[in-house]
């Protein structure tokens, strides 16, 4: 029980952790202060979070243009996160990679990805990799709505089940492929009924519900450890904001009260989860206000971290080319 | 020494390096009976035709500690994965800061002369070329065939290996036991002193034999094979040029924006090299067009020997 509790305390402080790193990334781009492309994934904390939370360290994941969530419930450190986007040396990619390309090979993170679905086949690769070392390991990748259209999608998913690979396809389904409803490019919209079509489980779930996201990956993470091959989740959850900002965040062309809809106490996937937590007693106000204190003065330490390591030296541009 | 064929050395690669590592894996469409009897399917992946995702699966794998051998079939297939190829493996180590290693070798054939038509005869070696982060190899002869496919597995970075389909069949001389060639490193196949020669592929051994030809009038070709086009030789090229002072460069991919237009421009950006030049250098390069069907228009497209003559003669007036 105290293990459960500490479990989703921490649960709870990574979403918090997500949610408050990329709005505060909003505001240092806005600022100038950071650099390139930015894709928010607030409003889907809870698919990121749940998933992760039913992996072991050791599992390999891989993730999308929209990544920060997914580096952050994965494990990685926040101060290196940070520094990536201030295009510093001490970033995890050493400054040439940004936002879109942070990964972390230590903590199995193998990358986010600027191409839609272009991560579903490394992510199998992973996995063929844990076939074969035999160890009971599984990948899991994250993809959106949006990679369903492209063939990589469908070549993965035949291929993962003919060969019964230990990989969990996570769909985020935030109802948006860049700027366009997915009602205005797909006929069909539970994408788990692909699932049947390639032979293998396909489970919706309600993707702003971290415990039943969480519970969903379990099943499918034991399943794929049994040997039995993947499963596809399909997480129904919402992009609350924007799909991408350079300088400043685009307009806001949705529907007022659909926003207010998802953005509602009882939809958005962080206050849900913390009402789901005080509820059962686990927590208190005061704990979650702590919670958030804490995330915010670990994200100004990161900030600071992030402007104290220097530019990478020019000098350099050719190292990291090729291995020995 | 014993001959074998190029398809034969590349299949004895393949054993040595799967026996010498269990890491190395293989992912194909079509089955390969020798690897698989030896290796089981669990190593030897018969896939199906999806390049993209297998391609992927490649580097994943890669990533994750394996060293898996993809092969593509024709290079024509390749462009069905050209997502994993130029946005994936050709930029996945540098845009992560050089936290992993990707030891991938893509395999694939090449080249026209089989009235195949134009979507199976392509030598798209540039393309390939252009995209900083792959190694190139493109071996002409049994031995650098063998010895370069088992390079590029022990390798730790994303090489494409070029098998030109004309000269799978070749025969050559093969060194026993672990024949290994290094990548980077050109080859001269045959001394020379009034032409620099440098061909690729099937075009080493119609230089040679141009060479034999002209050797008979009393003109003296060097011919150099560069087997690796990432990284290239160049300083080998070009001390070649400077005792010669004539560069004729010979393939059978179009001239523009190709492996023979690198060689030439290595050339002769080259101070020393260009002041040491005699006469302008030429390339012998396929037609700009698709390359076409019926045998007299095929052959009209690609390089051969008279033309290969005729660029020599060019380079040898005087100016």
């Amino acid at each position: 029980m105290a293990q459960e509790k500490t479990e989703l305390v921490e649960m709870l402080r990574k979403m918090i952790m997500i949610r408050e790193f990329d709005l505060l990334a909003i505001e240092l781009r806005k600022a100038r202060r950071i650099y390139g492309a930015l894709h928010p994934y607030v409003g889907e904390e809870a698919v990121a979070v749940g998933v992760c939370a039913a992996l072991a360290p050791t599992d390999r994941i891989t993730s999308t243009h929209r990544g920060h969530g997914h580096c952050i419930a994965k494990g990685a450190d926040i101060n290196r996160m940070m520094a990536e986007l201030f295009g510093r040396v001490d970033g995890y990619c050493k400054g040439k990679g940004g936002s879109m390309h942070i990964a972390d090979f230590a903590i199995g993170m193998l990358g986010a990805n600027g191409i839609v679905a272009g991560g579903m086949p490394i992510a199998c690769g992973a996995a063929l990799a844990a076939q074969l070392e035999d160890r009971g390991g599984v990948a899991a990748c994250f993809f959106g709505d949006g990679a369903t259209g492209e063939g990589e999608f469908h070549e993965t998913l035949n291929i993962a089940s003919l060969w019964k690979l230990p990989l969990l396809f996570v769909c985020e389904n935030n109802r948006y492929g860049a700027g366009n409803a997915v009602e205005s490019v797909r006929r069909v919209i539970d994408i788990s009924l692909h699932a049947p079509a390639y032979g293998m489980p396909g489970i919706s779930v309600d993707g702003n519900d971290v415990l039943a996201v969480r519970e969903a990956t379990a099943q499918a993470v034991e399943r794929a450890r049994r040997g039995e091959g993947p499963t596809l989740l399909h997480c129904k959850t919402f992009r609350s904001l924007f799909h991408a900002m350079r300088d400043v965040p685009p307009p806001e062309t949705r529907a007022p009260e659909l926003l207010a809809q998802w953005k509602a106490r009882d939809h958005d996937p962080v206050t849900r989860f913390e009402d789901v937590l005080t509820g059962r007693g686990l927590v208190t106000a005061a704990d979650v206000a702590a919670i958030r204190d804490t995330v915010k003065r670990d994200l100004e330490a990161a900030v600071e971290f992030a402007e104290k390591s220097p530019y990478p030296d020019p000098n350099d541009l050719l190292v990291d080319m090729f291995a020995e | 020494m014993r001959e074998i064929t190029v398809t034969q050395a590349l299949e004895e690669a393949m054993i040595e390096e799967m026996e010498r590592d269990e890491r190395v894996i293989t992912l194909a469409t079509v089955r390969a009976p020798a690897l698989e009897n030896k290796f089981g399917d669990r190593r030897v992946r018969f896939t199906p035709i999806s390049e993209a995702a297998f391609t992927g699966i490649g580097l994943g794998a890669a990533g994750s500690g394996f060293r898996p051998v993809v092969h593509w079939g024709m290079v024509t297939f390749s462009f069905v994965a050209m997502d994993q190829i130029v946005n994936q493996a050709s930029k996945i180590r540098y845009m992560f800061g050089g936290q992993a290693d990707f030891p991938v070798t893509y395999r694939c054939t090449t080249g026209g002369g089989a009235q195949i038509a134009a979507q199976h005869s392509q030598s798209p070696y540039s393309m390939f070329m252009h995209l900083a982060g792959l190694k190139i190899i493109l071996p002409s002869t049994p031995a650098d065939a063998k010895g370069l496919l088992k390079s590029a597995i022990r390798d730790n970075n994303p090489v494409v290996f070029f098998e030109c389909s004309r000269l799978a069949g070749i025969t050559g001389p093969v060194p026993d036991g672990d024949h290994t060639v290094p990548i980077g490193v050109a080859d001269v196949k045959r001394a020379g002193r009034d032409v620099t020669v440098v061909g690729l592929a099937y075009y080493v051994r119609e230089a040679l034999a141009v060479a034999d030809s002209l050797a008979k009038e009393g003109i003296s070709l060097e011919v150099i094979d560069p087997r690796t086009l990432v990284p290239m030789d160049a300083e080998a090229i070009r001390a070649s040029v400077r005792r010669t002072g004539r560069l004729v460069v010979v393939d059978e991919a179009p001239a523009t924006c190709s492996a023979a237009s690198e060689i030439v421009a290595l050339v002769t950006e080259d101070a020393e090299t260009f002041r040491a030049l005699k006469s302008p250098v030429q390339r012998v390069c396929a037609a700009p067009v698709p390359v076409p069907f019926s045998p007299p228009l095929e052959q009209a497209a690609l390089p051969d020997r008279a033309r290969i003559e005729a660029a020599i003669r060019r380079v040898l007036q005087k100016t």
